[in-house]
């Protein structure tokens, strides 16, 4: 969390104002606002993982500090991944510019600004692919959409590639399939030639290099904090839960999102999840180096993301487990579900996942062979394998925020409903087209969860919210339950911004709450210590 | 990179106005810190900077905000274990406005 820049007010910021420049787009140059974008990357994150044009920099100033050559650079860039990556290309060419993403984009909605349009984002880069790489755009110009690559080019790049969450909604509803998360992830590829990272980006990227994990939480770090959270459990249940690290022979391996073991409310669903797992006697472990689902190289270079994401499969294969079930993270999921088969896969090392308590073989997960917690805990749920008391979450009015990349990367929709309306007596849906494959996304992800563009992250954010409001104000909603540990993070931010009174949890909180355990006390707190109201605690 | 004027010294700190060395930090500098953002650093400012410095220097990171609030609860008395006091003292958050104080760096990642 960053200190500075603080939001126009809410009553401002919604007066949203679409109407375009006067001047076409080509002609219309970047302006950088304030609150609007994130600081430059330090020279010693770069250095920390060896890439280019390490040097402290900030994108206010005039001159970024790039390599003389930056411009072959790019360009060389672009021809490799034209070389590489079929879907680029693709999108690089079949556009036909009709619109259909241009109002499904959250920050073109709270912002207005045509160049956040994701057929305009691509028309950024699309215009120098023009320009070097095809026959009418070498010799008709801008008449052909074409435009050279200049600094000032370069720098609009930047602005606009890091005002994109690579959320994907916007390749939905786009007839030809383009997704817009593809062509903003080589974008920033290319950038990242060129040192043009985020300090918020960059920062997780070194310590996860370094550590394993984003936040830089070294072993006897992570074993502190989760005894700690055994300490509360304690204190909440009348039941020391054990669990163990690094452990040769456990049957599975967890992997979470870091953000859980260090930050509120994250922490709740790293309870929820150590007092499921005690309950049902599951053989797992955890591993302080694998101990980050989350992958902040994801949104550096492809190359980035490998190299640190290495570890889970290592020390799977390390520990000896069977499977590996992962936490509620967002991204995490793009990447298992998405890429682990065609970076390393299929996982032969590892047996196809079967939940040792139901006996249910995930199949979907066969090639990967991870298996996400809301799929494991909903099958526990069929299966009559859990006792829950959901009148213990009756104090919430809970609907559900489906994060960009378990709903659209990954389909999970039903298992995060199911489980919450077999732990809580109060579920309402958000409107239909703010849900499931459709879900607006929190507006920070990708790493633009920083505070210094906060005006960016309330702006975009602002669908999401909206949709909110609405089950706020129709249902008395007071609680935003999701899956990803970005949105635990950005979330409370957004709803003190525009509903106030709002929570943010993650569903393995309420899990924890509902969860009958055997022996334990008469429960007259929930998992953050508040008294639950007419059980004994206060009302 | 951004500096602090302090003691006839420039202080290198990050954009949001971090110290960048640890060791550069002063009980002087926190004071001198405080001071700009108008709040006189009381010996209740003192438990929670001091706290976070020690636990810094066994862990190379700043405490969840769980540790805090049950230690200072510890060491203030129960009715001051909350998230509620520690904005009373730190109003732009503990993690942020404590951590820059104790001159330690802000968490990253999904926090």
């Amino acid at each position: 969390m960053a200190t500075k820049g603080k939001p126009p007010k809410p009553e401002e910021l919604s007066k949203i104002d679409y109407t375009p420049p006067k001047r076409g787009w080509m002609d219309t140059p970047v302006v950088f606002k304030p609150g609007m974008y994130c600081h430059g990357t330090r020279a010693k994150y770069l250095e920390a993982v060896g890439m280019p044009n390490a040097r402290d920099w900030s994108p206010a100033e005039e001159d970024w500090k790039l390599p003389p050559e930056w411009k072959e650079i790019v360009l060389k860039g672009i021809k490799e991944r034209l070389q590489k990556y079929r879907t680029f290309h693709v999108f690089m060419d079949i556009c036909v510019r009709c619109g259909a993403c241009a109002d499904k984009c959250h920050f073109f909605l709270g912002g207005g600004d045509p160049k956040n349009m994701p057929v305009l984002r691509a028309e950024l880069l699309r215009s120098v692919y023009r320009k070097y790489f095809t026959t009418a755009g070498k010799f008709f110009g801008k008449a052909a959409g074409a435009r050279e690559l200049t600094e000032d080019v370069l720098k609009e790049l930047w602005y606009y590639y890091f005002q994109c969450t690579e959320c994907r909604r916007c390749s939905l509803f786009c007839p030809y399939g383009i997704d817009q998360a593809e062509i903003t992830i080589i974008g920033r590829e290319l950038l990242n030639l060129l040192g043009l990272n985020l300090d918020w980006i960059m920062g997780p990227v070194a310590n996860s290099y370094r550590t394993g994990n984003h936040l830089g939480l070294e072993p006897h770090t992570i074993k502190a904090n989760i005894e700690f959270m055994i300490d509360d459990i304690e204190t909440i249940t009348g039941i020391r839960v054990e669990t163990t690290f690094n452990r040769k022979g456990a049957e599975i391996l967890f992997v979470a999102p870091s953000g859980d073991l260090f930050g509120v409310p994250g922490n709740y669903v790293a309870m929820g999840e150590l007092m499921l797992f005690h309950e049902i006697g599951l053989d797992y472990t955890w591993s302080t180096l694998a101990c980050e689902g989350g992958n902040f190289g994801f949104f550096t270079s492809m190359e980035m993301a490998k190299k640190l994401y290495y570890k889970i499969y290592s020390e799977a294969k390390r520990l000896g487990v069977k499977w590996i079930l992962g936490g509620e993270c967002g991204h995490q999921w793009r990447l298992m579900n998405q890429y682990l088969d065609t970076w390393w896969g299929p996982a032969d090392f590892l047996e196809e996942p079967v939940s040792p308590i139901t006996g249910t073989k995930f199949e979907n997960a066969k090639g990967s062979k991870v298996v996400h917690i809301t799929e494991f805990t909903a099958d526990l749920i069929r299966h009559g394998k859990l006792k829950l008391d959901p009148s213990r979450n009756d104090h919430l009015r809970v609907t559900f925020h489906d994060s960009c990349n378990t709903s659209r990367a990954m389909g999970i929709f039903e298992e995060p409903r199911y489980i919450i309306k077999n732990v809580c007596n109060h579920f309402y849906e958000m409107p239909e087209s703010t849900i499931r494959e459709k879900t607006f996304c929190c507006g920070s992800g990708s790493g633009l969860n920083a505070g210094e563009n906060i005006e960016l992250r309330m702006r975009g954010g602002f669908p999401r919210a909206n949709a909110v409001k609405y089950v706020k104000e129709k249902f008395g909603v007071n609680m935003l339950a999701n899956i990803c540990a970005i949105d635990r993070a950005a979330l409370p931010t957004l709803m003190d911004y525009w509903n106030p009174g709002v929570g943010v949890c993650g569903v393995h909180e309420l899990v924890g709450n509902a969860l009958v355990m055997k022996g334990e006390i008469e429960r007259t707190l929930d998992l953050r210590g508040e008294p639950l109201p007419g059980k004994g605690g206060t009302d | 990179m951004p500096y602090i004027e302090f003691e006839g010294k420039k202080i290198e700190v990050d954009e949001d106005g971090y110290v960048a060395n640890l060791d550069d930090w002063s009980e002087g500098l926190a004071v001198y810190m405080a001071q700009k953002d108008g709040i006189t650093l009381t010996d209740a400012h003192w438990e929670v900077i001091n706290f976070l410095r020690n636990y810094y220097e066994k862990y190379q990171i700043a405490p969840m905000i769980k540790i805090l609030v049950k230690e200072i609860g510890k060491v203030m008395g129960p009715e001051k274990g909350n998230t509620k006091y520690l904005y009373e003292l730190f109003p732009d958050g503990p993690a942020k406005q404590a951590c820059r104080y104790a001159g330690l760096p802000k968490p990253t990642g999904c926090v």
